[in-house]
């Protein structure tokens, strides 16, 4: 029956759309110029009030019509049944209720039950049809008296453009919400850990191992949760996957944009980006069987001890699959630096090689900077490479050559299994999360400053 | 337009002119064809440029006046599909044989674009950028002076001189054109062209430009691209006439706008002069 509203409100709004638009050019008797506001705006104009008030109505109304009839239901119960019954005890009676209107009837249900489970179907019923009744009310309402603003003066278009701000402004919004939203509860949870792990211990402490007592009173493992050598690990292998993707990425960029010719090009750029559809399970499986039983040959033959699982292996196979954010970013924004700056640094007897690095580098650098940010939060946040070719134990190391772990890794870990919520090793997860958020966040912003002032600078 | 229905010109229609014999040509181009992909622009120009002179191109849009300037400095190699073919020589050596580098080239010979280009730095980087990369200041007090010196030339240093840090992409456009004179003449090239170096620019600054021009020339040659007859006129001691990819006449500025030989010149320079 609720299905009758979108499917009647797109009809509606068509009709608004056409109506207005028509009534508009007969208004003027077909001289559209004369008209303020093209036709289109004031198609627009009528639809969006017959479509907007309705649809916020009816959202509204769903979001509010649960809870109104749980409330008058229990109004409506006779007293002896409510009497006395705590919140939770009064939550199972609802509930019953409920599930007896919907047809599923568990032992034997009293008739006072029965009787408001009667009210509970009807109820819903007639709201149901009021909010339909309503919503086609409000719209067809809106339909007649916005028709009638239509006039050769009337101006549709500033309506239209405030209505459209508005919409953008919501937007907008949503997105910040969400962001709001993930950090409220990522903090909540982080503060419940930090309950039982001292902020400091976290976030000094040398010593990550995440594990609690499994029965009660066992007496093996307190578990230790300092998130440094995570921390160190995570940088230890985004650092190593930079040093492999920024310098190959910018080069290859620099070739693709001045050096090839356009057979070249059109055939290396779409190879280079392949890089990064490539799943990352598939670089884990190239780190673990090709790149590490390689690196340890290498190690044997000068004498070195590289262990199997190496942040070196890790990292490099993770620069490679970041190779393609940054060499394509900079080819386009090496591409997009007009040829009228190359000619003028040609003209005055520049180089190929002084023009790049003194004229194309520098004006591309916020497109390159946007690619290099982009690789960067793709290291961090890489998993799948990490745990298949570095493992997964945290050691305090910068040494490249070791296993290391990182923040992504320990808390997939750290999540897997059924453990509730309510002890520290699930819920250090969140506390490495949020960490892992504001570092990110202040690197984004670091870059956003860095870029800008060099903008200023520059454009 | 299309030069479909012009009949080609064996040669220049110069009855009568010649350079006194004195008068060492710095820059020679014979039989110069260009084309950009299928289109042909430029048919078989000859023309020489004397030494210490201005000469001045003029001529309708898109008749090939860019397109020739750019020879000159190979600037068209840039263009992918432009082909070049002819002889163009500076001081007597073939400036597309193999042997030169054009790197070598582009600095003995500067250019100002039709459209300015300052590069995204300080006004100040723009100018010192030429004199930085061929190590023509020893220090940075020279440095220093070589940037105010062409600023004050170009006529610009008096509007900038308080904010010689800003970008020079913040300045009005007839401030970048201007920018863009002293970024040429910073380097100082042996031969300077000028592509409408005077379009955006104010009668005040127009005549600051002529009278760089006529300054420069005691130590530079200069050619010259206008659209102004009057500035052809004021600045240029010759003056070549290019009308749908070919040179139709070429000889003393004075003698073409006074008494013009071909027809097509004429008609252009009453059309506009009148
Ligand atoms: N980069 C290019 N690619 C293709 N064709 C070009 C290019 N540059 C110039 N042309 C063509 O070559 C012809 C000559 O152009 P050119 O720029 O030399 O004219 P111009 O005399 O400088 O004109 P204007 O006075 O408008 O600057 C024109 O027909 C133009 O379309
Ligand atoms: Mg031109």
């Amino acid at each position: 029956m609720l299905s009758i509203i979108p499917l009647s409100l797109a009809a509606l709004v068509l009709v608004a759309y056409f109506g207005g638009k028509n009534r508009a050019v007969a208004v003027v008797a077909g001289r559209r110029s004369t008209l303020h506001s093209r036709p289109l705006y004031h198609g627009t104009y009528v639809a969006v009030w017959v479509g907007i008030p309705a649809l916020l109505l009816s959202l509204v109304w769903l979001f509010l019509q649960g809870p109104v009839i749980d409330i008058l239901l229990v109004r409506s119960l006779p007293s002896d049944l409510r009497d006395g019954l705590d919140g939770s005890q009064l939550q199972l009676l609802l509930s019953e209720i409920r599930s007896l209107a919907k047809g599923s009837v568990f032992g034997n249900p009293t008739a006072e039950v029965i009787a408001a489970a009667e009210r509970y179907k009807a109820w819903q019923v007639l709201a149901g049809w009021a909010l339909v009744v309503s919503s086609l009310a409000i719209s067809i309402a809106a339909l007649v008296i916005t028709r009638n603003h239509i006039a050769k003066r009337f101006y549709a278009r500033h309506r239209v453009e405030q209505v459209l701000d508005w919409l953008m402004i919501a937007c907008s919004t949503l997105a910040i919400l969400t962001t709001l939203g993930i950090v409220v509860s990522l903090s909540i949870e982080s503060l419940r850990f930090f309950d039982l792990v001292s902020p400091g211990e976290f976030l000094f402490g040398l010593n990550w191992e995440p594990q609690i007592p499994i029965r009660k009173g066992q007496v093996t493992a307190g578990g230790a949760f300092g998130a440094i050598p995570v921390y160190l690990g995570t940088l230890l292998i985004a650092l190593i996957a930079m040093l492999v993707a920024i310098p190959v990425g910018l080069l290859s960029a620099i070739y693709l944009a001045e050096y090839s010719s356009k057979r070249a090009r059109a055939i290396l750029k779409p190879l280079l980006e392949i890089l990064a559809g490539i799943p990352t399970v598939v670089y884990g499986f190239f780190a673990v069987l090709v790149v590490a039983p390689a690196l340890r040959n290498f190690g044997q033959i000068v004498g070195m001890d590289i262990a199997p699982n190496s942040a070196l292996a890790a990292g490099g196979v993770m620069g490679i699959m970041l190779i393609p954010f940054i060499s394509s970013f900079s080819d386009d924004a090496i591409s997009a630096v007009p040829r009228s700056l190359r000619e003028g640094a040609y003209g005055l007897g520049a180089t190929k090689g002084e023009t790049i690095v003194d004229i194309l580098l520098p004006a591309a650098l916020p497109g390159i900077m946007g690619g290099v940010l982009l690789a960067v939060s793709r290291a961090i946040g890489e998993t799948m490479i990490v745990v298949m070719a570095a493992g997964i134990i945290a050691s305090l190391t910068l040494n490249p050559l070791e296993p290391v772990t990182t923040v992504t890794v320990q808390i997939v870990t750290l999540l897997i299994g059924d453990s509730e919520f309510d002890n520290p090793k699930t819920l250090a997860a969140f506390a490495l999360g949020l960490v892992l958020f504001l570092a990110t966040l202040a690197l984004n912003v670091l870059a956003l400053r860095f870029t800008r002032k060099y903008r200023e600078q520059y454009d | 337009m299309t030069g479909d229905n012009i009949e080609p010109i064996d040669e220049i229609q110069t009855d009568g002119f010649a350079f006194p014999a004195e008068l060492p040509i710095k820059i020679k181009s014979r039989n110069v064809d260009v084309s950009y992909g299928d289109k042909q622009a430029l048919f078989g120009v000859d023309l020489d440029i004397p030494a210490n002179h201005v000469v001045a191109l003029i001529g309708p849009s898109g008749c090939g006046k860019s397109t020739y300037l750019r020879c000159l400095n190979r600037m068209n190699d840039v263009i992918d599909i432009a082909r070049v073919s002819g002889n163009i020589e500076l001081d007597g050596v073939n400036i597309y044989d193999d042997t030169i580098d054009v790197v070598e080239l582009r600095a003995r010979i500067g250019m100002v674009f039709q459209k300015p280009n300052p590069f995204p730095k300080s006004i100040f980087d723009n100018v010192a950028y030429g004199p930085r990369i061929h190590g023509i200041a020893n220090d940075k007090a020279e440095l220093e002076e070589i940037v105010v010196t062409s600023l004050q030339k170009a006529g610009l240093f008096d509007e900038v001189k308080d904010r010689l840090g800003d970008s020079g992409i913040s300045l009005s456009g007839g401030q970048q054109q201007r920018l863009c004179i002293a970024r040429a003449i910073a380097t100082r090239p042996e031969v300077i062209l000028m592509d409408e170096p005077a379009s955006a620019l104010d009668p005040i600054a127009t005549a600051v430009i002529e009278e760089l021009i006529d300054e420069l020339r005691q130590n530079f040659t200069i050619v010259i691209v206008t659209h102004s007859m009057q500035q052809a006129a004021r600045v240029s001691q010759y003056t070549a006439f290019f009308h749908l990819g070919y040179l139709v006449e070429f000889g003393d500025t004075e003698a073409i706008f006074t008494n013009p030989t071909d027809k097509r010149t004429q008609d252009y320079i009453t059309g506009r002069f009148g």
